[in-house]
């Protein structure tokens, strides 16, 4: 595959970046703290007693999700500027924003309450809406290019 | 939350998303690229290190920073979701449903095990 191929196919680069250049170190630490920020944030906004439908994690995750789809194809070159890109906005920013060990946490939480139903369906409209935010952020991105 | 707690949160969080990427990339180096081992790593180890802080029965302004802002940004659900999708659109669907089942499955074990530990610490 010729390099400029790679924005064709985004999610066939490499995910990660470089390991080592402090200037992608420094770009992974503010998006990092921004996506932080913004997730604890979103459950200040909506928060919810333990066990209860968690909607700031949820926003945070599929929101998330979405945004690294559309950094993906945006940032897809091997450019300095757009590995920095990636590293800021995917890596450090939607990397942060989104979170797996909240998710299990407040599945254990539902269960630990006796609530199974919502804490399946909990799980189904993280993934499914997840996935689904990735593939069109991906689609669109591609289109409007 | 007070201010100084929001901001060793953050902190803890850039912190977090920096052990991310050193553990990501680190095993990708040793596993290769076929299958996202990286992040799963990551959200397993991370799962466990929240279960053991609950376990150990940390809880309020600690509880938010080590477990929301560390170790919600270490581990991450937008890279489980685009790996899963990115193995899909490579033809490998089965791959990609091993993905998502299989760390949401571990994920928990994890997060129990590690919940164990903690009470037993």
């Amino acid at each position: 595959m010729r390099p400029q191929d790679a924005a064709g196919d985004p999610l066939a680069l490499p995910k990660a970046v470089p390991a080592g250049d402090r200037g992608l170190l420094v770009a992974i630490l503010v998006g990092g703290m921004a996506g932080t920020a913004v997730r604890l944030l979103l459950s200040e906004l909506l928060p919810h007693a333990g066990g209860s439908w968690p909607w700031g994690t949820l926003v945070a995750n599929v929101a998330g999700a979405a945004l690294l789809g559309f950094a993906l194809v945006r940032f897809s070159s091997r450019a300095p500027a757009a590995s920095r890109a990636r590293a800021l906005v995917g890596t450090g920013f939607c990397g942060a924003l989104t979170t797996f060990s909240t998710l299990q946490r407040e599945l254990l939480e539902m269960l630990d309450a006796g609530r199974a139903g919502p804490a399946l369906a909990y799980v189904t409209v993280s993934v499914v809406a997840g996935l689904a935010g990735v593939l069109l952020a991906v689609r669109l991105t591609r289109e409007s290019r | 939350m007070s201010v100084a707690i929001a901001t060793a949160a953050v902190l803890a969080g850039g912190g977090g998303a920096l052990a991310r990427h050193f553990t990501v990339v680190g095993v990708a180096a040793h596993a290769g690229a076929s299958f996202p081992f990286g992040t799963l790593t990551v959200n397993l180890s991370g799962s466990m290190l929240l279960g053991v802080l609950l376990g150990a029965g940390v809880g309020g302004d600690a509880l938010l920073v080590a477990g929301g802002g560390a170790l919600g940004s270490y581990t991450t659900f937008s890279a489980w979701m685009a790996d899963s999708d990115g193995m899909a659109r490579e033809g490998r669907p089965q791959a990609a449903a091993l993905n998502l089942a299989g760390s949401l499955l571990l994920g928990f074990v994890a997060l129990l095990l590690g919940r164990a530990v903690g009470g037993w610490l």
